[in-house]
C-alpha cells in the first residue's frame, strides 16, 4: 500500500494575512507552517502504512522555503518527498496547481493520494477534486474515517446531517477533515532523521510541464480586486425593561428584516 | 556572524513549543497545587525522544546538540517550571556526568535507561554541611573487598525517587581536600540506601526533591565514575553545562510571565482604556521583553560555545546569573501588572515568581556565580 500525501506550506494561522495590492497575492514573508489540515492527512497516511505496510511520499508545490513544511512531514514519519519549486509556478490557481501536482504524482508509485480537506490560506478546498479529475481516479472528499480493506477503501464522508458510507476500489484520491485522527508530534529522532530522508526537488522542466498552463499567466482565474472586510461594528444592546420585544421588532423593521 | 538556528534546532524548538503548550501548560497549575509528580507528561516526553535529546544515538539518544536541548528546555519550562526542572536535572546533572566521564561499559549500561525515560537522571552533590562549599563533602566511600562502602547523606537532590541510580560525590581519599573527592554511581533500592522526599518548598512543587541516606551501602568498585580523586573537577564541569540550562529555564519562566502580563495588559480596562496604553505598564513590559531577549541570546551563545568545543565557563555564568535574576524580576513585574489578580492563584504569575526564585539558588547561588565570574576576570 503506497500512499502519496499532498502537503502545502501556509502562513501561520496566527500571522496577519496581507495581500499584495499589485497582484492580490498573499504576502508569504511571515512565519509559515505545514497546513494544519495536512497534518491530519499525513497522520492518516502513516496509520495506514503502519497497518498495511508500504511507503508514504509527500508531494508539495511551493517556494523553496516550503521545504520546512515538507521536512516536518518527513520528521513525522513520511519516507520521502517530492518538492516542486519553480518561479514559473508562482501565482498558480486551483487548476494550474492541480496540473502540477498531478504531473508530480504521475512520477511516483501510489495506491492512495491523501489531501487535507483544504488549505488555511487559499481555502478553496478544490485542489483534491481537480487532481482526481486529472488523474482519472475517484475522489472521496471531506472524510472523517478511512479504512483500507484489501484493494478497496471504506470511508465515512461527513455531511451536515451526519455521514455517508462509501466503498471505493483503489486507486483513489481522498481528502480528510480535522478530527479524523490526532496528528502525532514529530519525535526527536524523527526530526534528526528527517534530513537523511530523500527529498527530490524538481523544477517545471524536470516534470515536463507546459509552462503556458501554470503560474499567474497560465491560470484561468484572475483576481480582479480584493478588500479587507470592515471590522464588525458593535451590536445594539437592548435592555429588557418590559418593552424589549417591541424594541427588537422595531430594530428588525428598521433593517428591513421583517 | 550568523544568528540563524539550524533546521534541526528550529524544528525541535517548534515541536517542543507545540507539545508544551498543548500537553504540559494545561496541567501546570494543578501540578503546582497538588505537588503531584508529572509522570504522565514525562512518559510522553520519553516517547518523543526528549529524555535523551543531546545524547548520541548509539546510547539511545536523539543525537541533537546542547543548543537544541536548551531550546526545548526553555519551551518546557515556559509551560511548567516543575516539569522543566525535572527535565533539566535529568539531562544536565543525570545524563551528562555519565556521558562525559563514563567508561564505554558504563555508558552502555546507564545511558539507554536514561534516554528511554525508564530511569530519571539524578546527581547527588549537596550535603547538609556542604552546599556552596562542596569541598566540605562529608559522605565517604571506602574500598573494602573490591567494593565501595558508602556512608553519609545528601540533601536537595532532584529526581532521586524516580531514578534507578544516583551519581554521588563522596570522599574516597581523606586528607586530600577537594582532590580526595570521587564520583560514584549508586543504584537506588539497595540495602542501606534510603531516599526521602519530604520537603515543603516555596515553588516547583511537582519537582521531586529528596534527601539521600547511606548506611554502609556497598557498590562494586567499577561504579567509580571517571578518575578517582577528580570528582570535584568533574562536577564543576558538569555544573558549567547545567548553568547554561538554568539560564534557558529563566528565559522560559520570564517568557511565560511576559505572555501572561501582555495578555492581561491588553484586556484589563481602567480609566477607560486597556492598562497596556499606560506608559507605566508599557515600560515594565518593554523591560521584560528586552531582558528576556538578552538572556536568551546569552544562553544560546554559551550553548553554541559548548557545542563548538570552545571554553564557555564564563558565558555559562553570565547566562545563569542574568537569566535567573531577570526571571525573578520579570515574575515580580508580571504580578505588579496584574495587581490584586497577580497575588491570587487564579492567575499563573504568582507561581512564576515562586518557581523562578529557585533558579537563583540551585546549581550555584547567584553569589557563587559572581565569584566564578570574578575568578574568570583574574581576581
Amino acid at each position: 500500500m503506497n500512499i502519496a500525501v499532498c502537503v502545502k506550506q501556509v502562513i501561520d494561522t496566527e500571522a496577519e494575512k496581507r495581500l499584495d495590492p499589485a497582484t492580490w497575492r498573499l504576502d508569504r514573508n511571515v512565519t509559515c507552517i505545514l497546513n494544519p489540515y495536512d497534518e491530519y492527512a499525513v497522520e492518516e497516511a502513516l496509520r495506514i502504512k503502519e497497518a498495511h505496510g508500504g511507503e508514504v511520499t509527500a508531494v508539495c508545490m511551493g517556494p523553496q522555503k516550503a521545504e520546512d513544511a515538507v521536512r516536518k512531514s518527513l520528521a513525522m514519519g513520511v519516507d520521502s518527498a517530492v518538492l516542486v519549486v519553480d518561479e514559473a509556478l508562482t501565482g498558480s490557481d486551483v487548476q494550474a496547481t492541480a496540473y502540477v501536482l498531478a504531473e508530480a504524482l504521475k512520477g511516483i508509485q501510489w495506491d492512495l493520494v491523501i489531501f487535507g480537506v483544504r488549505s488555511t490560506d487559499g481555502e478553496t478546498g478544490c485542489v483534491p477534486a481537480a487532481v482526481a479529475e486529472r488523474l482519472g481516479v475517484p475522489l472521496l472528499s471531506t472524510l472523517a474515517k478511512v479504512e483500507v480493506q484489501g484493494s478497496s477503501v471504506a470511508v465515512h464522508r461527513e455531511t451536515e446531517q451526519g455521514y455517508v458510507s462509501y466503498e471505493c476500489p483503489l486507486p483513489a484520491v481522498l481528502s480528510v477533515i480535522k478530527g479524523i485522527n490526532e496528528p502525532r508530534y514529530p519525535s526527536m529522532k524523527g526530526i534528526m532523521g528527517a534530513k537523511k530522508k530523500p527529498l527530490d526537488v524538481k523544477d517545471a522542466s524536470a516534470l515536463g510541464l507546459d509552462t503556458a498552463q501554470v503560474g499567474l499567466s497560465g491560470s484561468k482565474t484572475k483576481v480582479l480586486s480584493a478588500r479587507i472586510p470592515e471590522p464588525r461594528k458593535a451590536g445594539v444592546k437592548i435592555e429588557d425593561d418590559g418593552t424589549g420585544a417591541q424594541k427588537i421588532v422595531e430594530f428588525l423593521a428598521s433593517q428591513k428584516l421583517v | 556572524m550568523d544568528f540563524t538556528l539550524t533546521d534541526d534546532q528550529r524544528m525541535i524548538r517548534e515541536m517542543a513549543r507545540d507539545f508544551s503548550q498543548a500537553e504540559i501548560a494545561p496541567q501546570a497549575a494543578e501540578i503546582d497545587r497538588t505537588g503531584a509528580f508529572p509522570a504522565d507528561i514525562l512518559k510522553k516526553m520519553s516517547e518523543l525522544g526528549l529524555m535523551g535529546l543531546p545524547i548520541a544515538e548509539e546510547y539511545g539518544g536523539a543525537g541533537a546538540d546542547y543548543t537544541s536541548y536548551c531550546l526545548a528546555l526553555e519551551e518546557i519550562t515556559r509551560a511548567c517550571g516543575s516539569t522543566g526542572l525535572t527535565y533539566e536535572a535529568h539531562i544536565s546533572l543525570g545524563c551528562m556526568p555519565i556521558y562525559y566521564y563514563g567508561t564505554e561499559e558504563q555508558k552502555r549500561e546507564y545511558l539507554p535507561m536514561l534516554c528511554s525515560g525508564e530511569s530519571l537522571g539524578s546527581f547527588g552533590l549537596t550535603e547538609p554541611n556542604a552546599g556552596s562549599d562542596a569541598g566540605g563533602t562529608q559522605t565517604t566511600a571506602t574500598l573494602s573487598d573490591g567494593e565501595w562502602v558508602v556512608n553519609g547523606s545528601k540533601c536537595f537532590i532532584t529526581n532521586a525517587a524516580y531514578a534507578k541510580f544516583v551519581t554521588i560525590t563522596a570522599v574516597t581519599d581523606k586528607g586530600k581536600g577537594t582532590r580526595g573527592i570521587s564520583d560514584i554511581i549508586v543504584p537506588t533500592g539497595i540495602p542501606g540506601f534510603k531516599v526521602r522526599a519530604a520537603y515543603e518548598k516555596l515553588g516547583l512543587h511537582g519537582s521531586n526533591t529528596t534527601e539521600l541516606f547511606f548506611d554502609d551501602v556497598r557498590v562494586p568498585e567499577k561504579n567509580l565514575l571517571g578518575v578517582r580523586g577528580e570528582g570535584f573537577k568533574q562536577f564543576l564541569a558538569v555544573l558549567d553545562g547545567g548553568r547554561i540550562a538554568i539560564g534557558a529555564m529563566g528565559v522560559g519562566i520570564a517568557q511565560a510571565g511576559l505572555d501572561a502580563a501582555l495578555k492581561y495588559a491588553k484586556e484589563r480596562v481602567q480609566f477607560g482604556q486597556p492598562i497596556g496604553k499606560f506608559q507605566a505598564v508599557q515600560f515594565k513590559l518593554a523591560d521584560m521583553a528586552m531582558n528576556i531577549e538578552l538572556a536568551r541570546n546569552m544562553y544560546l551563545k554559551a550553548a553554541w560555545l559548548k557545542d563548538t568545543g570552545r571554553p564557555y565557563t564564563q558565558e555559562a555564568g553570565y547566562a545563569k546569573l542574568f537569566g535567573s535574576e531577570m526571571a525573578t524580576k520579570a515574575a515580580l513585574d508580571a504580578i505588579q501588572i496584574h495587581g490584586g489578580y497577580g497575588y491570587i492563584k487564579e492567575f499563573p504569575v504568582e507561581r512564576y515568581l515562586r518557581d523562578a526564585k529557585l533558579l537563583e539558588i540551585g546549581e550555584g547561588t547567584s553569589e557563587i556565580i559572581r565569584l566564578v565570574i570574578a575568578r574568570g576576570l583574574g581576581l
